[in-house]
């Protein structure tokens, strides 16, 4: 049996190299000069934030995660760069003339966001023993608290896929 | 672990994010940096929910519910996004956002 004390100390390693590759990454999606590669990097940030679900003992979401974002997600992505031509190679020209705008809204908002959070979170531990979030519960949850949200969420569903046939069908 | 080392990490995505969506001018790259954002909520919601079960073991699990409709509606929203951008295509023969004006009064 492993000591609690152990536990914490794997899962603070396991959490810092993720978020450290989730931030890399990320900042790769956001500053990089080559599309394929933003969603190539894209594709590390949801990984990082799969293997982050686990952590936080949300298992089915983390499934849902790979299925859904790395499994059909990426892909319409990379047909979107692919169908609208961009360069293959490096493209100078994908910010804006001013996009150096978003440095400090990006850094003031990242300051009052951290400023707030530590100010009320000191301390707040997650234990590291809790047991995992039962899928069963999660159903049920949907169809009955949730069960209209459910409806909504179909029919948001639906008029995508006919929204998206309708505006990238070519007559 | 601490709550905050996951409510930082959301924070600092979200505001990674942020700026790509100020920065970037090509419309895909701007749908990427929005998923950015919806995978740092989706951090956020997990943690605090992970907080409130081990406050009361029997309390059902709110915050995964939340995470999976959150993914669904991004799912959606990509789908109907890149469709957007392909038409703007089409109709341009370029993405760039900062060339459609025709809605400034």
């Amino acid at each position: 049996m492993v000591a609690a004390s152990d536990i914490v100390v794997a899962q603070n390693i396991g959490f810092g190299l993720i978020a450290l590759v989730m931030v890399v990454f990320a900042l790769g999606v956001v500053s990089g000069s080559n599309v394929v590669h933003a969603a190539l990097s894209l594709v590390m940030v949801m990984a990082g934030a799969a293997a982050l679900y686990v952590l936080l003992a949300a298992e089915f979401v983390a499934v849902t995660q790979v299925l859904v974002y790395i499994g059909a997600v990426m892909v319409l992505f990379l047909f979107g760069v692919m169908l609208t031509r961009a360069k293959l190679g490096r493209d100078a020209d994908l910010n804006n003339r001013t996009w150096y705008i978003g440095i400090p809204v990006a850094v003031l908002l990242l300051g009052v966001m951290a400023y707030s959070l530590i100010d009320s979170f000191e301390d707040t531990k997650i234990a590291a023993d809790t047991a995992p979030v039962n899928t069963e519960d999660v159903s049920d949850l949907i169809f009955s608290a949730y069960l209209l949200p459910f409806w909504g969420l179909s029919f948001v569903l639906l008029a995508a896929v006919i929204g998206a046939i309708v505006l990238a069908r070519k007559d | 672990m601490l709550l905050n080392q996951f409510l930082l990490l959301g924070a600092v995505l979200f505001c990674i994010g942020v700026y790509g969506v100020i920065a970037r001018k090509n419309a895909v790259m701007v749908l990427m940096s929005i998923e950015v954002i919806l995978n740092s909520v989706n951090i956020n919601l997990l943690a605090f929910d992970r907080i409130w079960m081990q406050a009361d073991p029997d309390r059902l699990p709110h915050g995964n519910v939340f995470a999976l409709y959150i993914i669904a509606v991004a799912a959606a929203e990509v789908g109907v996004g890149l469709a957007m951008v392909l038409l703007i295509y089409r109709n341009r023969r370029s993405i760039a956002l900062d060339e459609l004006s025709e809605m400034k009064g």
